[in-house]
């Protein structure tokens, strides 16, 4: 590479950077690219993920009818390529006479919303504890670790439906419900790297270059664990959209008419040999969003924490 | 020496409580380091080189901790200072260079980055602006990078800027790192073998680096080693240790033409020599002594060719031998009793 020479102009100079540091982000991405490239079927995935996304956020440019409201005169129509059925309902309506396709459009919102927030809480709680934990140690470690063995203890989903019972159906609960043990998977996983990490040249050659504790967690370890909390909380966001919808499916989580892919099968359950639609669709909706994410999170997984995949 | 001392060591010593009982890697150690000046710290793993350097940047490892002593840097005593204090001493004005190059630099950081990491942390270059905000004092940081990368002789810095550390060979590794050391301009260097992992070529690329800088800056700097070989070619003044004491100090020539303490002439002799007559190696027999369990005595009699059975019967005094020529052997002592020496000041022999 030849070097080009300095500009001499603020404005000029400006430009050089800005131009300079755009090709740099390029070549990132054009590498992180080049490698998703060897994962196809990741890419698929992305793109479905995108799908979901998008349909969720114009939900309602995209659809016609009321998700919340329907007419009985409507009630079990089939979907369009049967019998009885007509293009007006795509996918049939529900018990209530409600289009079922707009109503998986928009219980895309609440799986969405709720995958995105609860592992977002749960990476923001584990992460600081577990950076703090693994790095100093001590009585603080010993007490936040015994507590997450103890969460562990419980299975998930026994314990989000015991959580919700005691605190009561609603958005906000459910999140409570789900980062409530979720936090613990994220916290292992940075406390054991901060503890891997921390024993390295790097950070010894930070405490001699005269950089505080603060500054070397912060600046010197945590971006060599982000990968792999990023990589975990794309497989972990699948498996918090299906405890919501088992949730939901339960009657504990979103409440009815808010609709949502997990109350959406519970309620076609007592109709299943009649209308067997009106369940099978939104369960199929939550297939495809949580296969499409966990693929997404295994091809992510290759291209940027090889080491995740020994385990 | 007129000139007051860049760094001196009084009576330094460093303990590690264990199960075992306490271990006194570094024992009563007496150093000092006039401005400019390369002294090799030399002797076998385990013998508290190393530890000699982090007590004096004040970063031994808890439960280890410095037991006595004095560090004064520049006429201050680093022991004193508040740990905010010290840490704009470490970086800005005592550098490091460690061993493995690769493992020092951080995986996930751009090189050009870390070596700028070290100018932004000390404030060395200041702008009107906080810093993410201020586009020329980034413009300058980032002249200021690729000048240094220029000085340690990284060629094309404006690309290698970009790169990342794995993309680096091992010199060109510790190259960088001598950039980052740089950067602020320090005083002083401490130098924990930093070229053990490199070959022999590189090797020489590196400490001639670290010449040049020495000579063109004046930057003081202690390079531990345990290759006498390296020592021999790139220290003004040799301190050799052994199990945490310093037993031999003197100007490079002196101790590596007429050695003094028998642990330094078994170190001579165990260097492979190039060319003449083959000759077989005489290595020192026996191993470094357990450190918890130090005998009374000179801890070097057990594998002592000139050892006597007074020799661990107590400790021994280091002896003055000439200005600036110490050595800790019985023979000394001995030597000076009967010209009738006197006690020094700093615990030891001397004929002044």
């Amino acid at each position: 590479m030849t070097t080009t020479p300095a500009p001499t102009s603020s404005w000029a100079r400006a430009r050089h950077l800005w131009g300079l540091r755009w090709r740099m982000m390029r070549r990132n991405w054009s590498e992180f690219a080049h490698q998703m490239r060897k994962h196809p079927l990741a890419i698929i995935a992305a793109v479905v993920i995108l799908l979901y996304i998008l349909a969720a956020i114009f939900a309602p440019a995209i659809t016609v009818h009321d998700p919340t409201r329907g007419s009985l005169r409507t009630r079990f129509e089939p979907p369009f390529w049967m019998e009885g059925g007509s293009t007006e309902f795509l996918l049939g309506t529900d018990d209530q006479g409600r289009d079922i396709l707009t109503r998986i459009i928009y219980g895309a919102r609440v799986s969405l919303l709720v995958g995105v927030i609860a592992v977002g809480v749960s990476v923001l709680v584990g992460l600081t504890l577990g950076a703090l934990a693994g790095f100093y140690r001590g009585r603080f470690d010993t007490i936040v670790s015994r507590a997450a063995d103890l969460l562990l203890a419980f299975p998930f989903l026994i314990f989000a439906i015991g959580v919700m019972a005691f605190l009561g159906p609603g958005f906000g609960n459910l999140i409570l419900a789900l980062t409530f043990k979720g936090w613990v998977e994220f916290f292992r996983l940075v406390r054991g790297e901060m503890m891997a990490e921390k024993t390295k040249e790097y950070v010894e050659a930070a405490r001699v270059s005269g950089m505080g504790k603060v500054a070397i967690i912060t600046r010197e370890i945590l971006p060599n664990i982000m990968q792999a909390v990023f990589v975990l909380a794309t497989l972990r966001m699948g498996y918090m959209i299906i405890m919501e919808a088992s949730l939901s499916f339960l009657g504990l989580g979103i409440q009815p008419p808010t609709p949502a892919w997990g109350s959406m099968v519970a309620s076609g359950r007592d109709y299943l040999l009649t209308a067997w639609w009106v369940s099978t669709f939104p369960g199929l909706a939550i297939v495809g969003l949580v296969l499409a994410i966990n693929l997404f999170g295994e091809g992510l997984r290759d291209v940027l924490d090889p080491r995740l995949k020994i385990e | 020496m007129t000139q007051e001392p860049l760094l001196e060591l009084r009576n330094l010593t460093t303990v590690f409580p264990t199960r075992r009982g306490e271990v006194r890697a570094v024992e009563s150690v007496n150093l000092s380091l006039a401005p400019g000046e390369v002294l090799g710290l030399v002797g076998e793993s385990g013998c508290g080189k190393s530890t000699v350097l982090l007590s004096i940047m004040r970063l031994i490892r808890r439960p280890g901790h410095i037991a006595e002593g004095e560090i004064r840097f520049q006429g201050r005593d680093l022991r004193a200072l508040s740990e905010g204090e010290m840490r704009r001493v470490r970086g800005r004005e005592i550098a490091m260079i460690f061993q493995d190059p690769l493992s020092t630099l951080n995986p996930a950081f751009r090189v050009g980055d870390q070596i700028r990491e070290s100018l932004r942390l000390h404030h060395i270059v200041d702008g009107r602006w906080p810093w993410p905000l201020d586009m020329g004092a980034r413009r300058r940081e980032k002249e200021r990078v690729i000048q240094l990368m220029e000085e340690v002789g990284i060629p094309s810095p404006d690309a290698r800027y970009k790169a990342y550390p794995h993309e680096f060979s091992g010199g060109m590794q510790q190259r960088a790192l001598i950039a980052i050391a740089l950067a602020c301009e320090p005083r002083l260097i401490l130098a924990d073998e930093p070229t053990t992992a490199l070959d022999v070529t590189i090797q020489a690329q590196i400490l001639d680096l670290m010449k040049r800088i020495n000579e063109r800056r004046g930057t003081g700097i202690i390079l531990v080693t345990h290759d006498l070989g390296v020592a021999a070619e790139f220290c003004h003044r040799i301190a050799v240790m052994y199990a945490g004491r310093i037993v031999e100090m003197g100007s490079v020539d002196e101790v590596i033409e007429s050695p003094q303490h028998p642990y330094t002439q078994g170190l001579l002799d165990c260097i492979p020599r190039l060319g003449r007559e083959r000759q077989p190696l005489s290595p020192i027999p026996g191993n470094v002594p357990d450190l918890a369990t130090l005998p009374p005595g000179c801890s070097f009699a057990p594998r002592c060719p000139l050892a006597r059975p007074v020799c661990e019967s107590g400790p021994i005094p280091m002896v003055r031998l000439a200005r600036d020529r110490r050595s800790r052997c019985l023979r000394h002592v001995d030597f000076a009793r009967e010209q009738g020496w006197t006690w020094g000041t700093e615990y030891e022999i001397s004929n002044q």
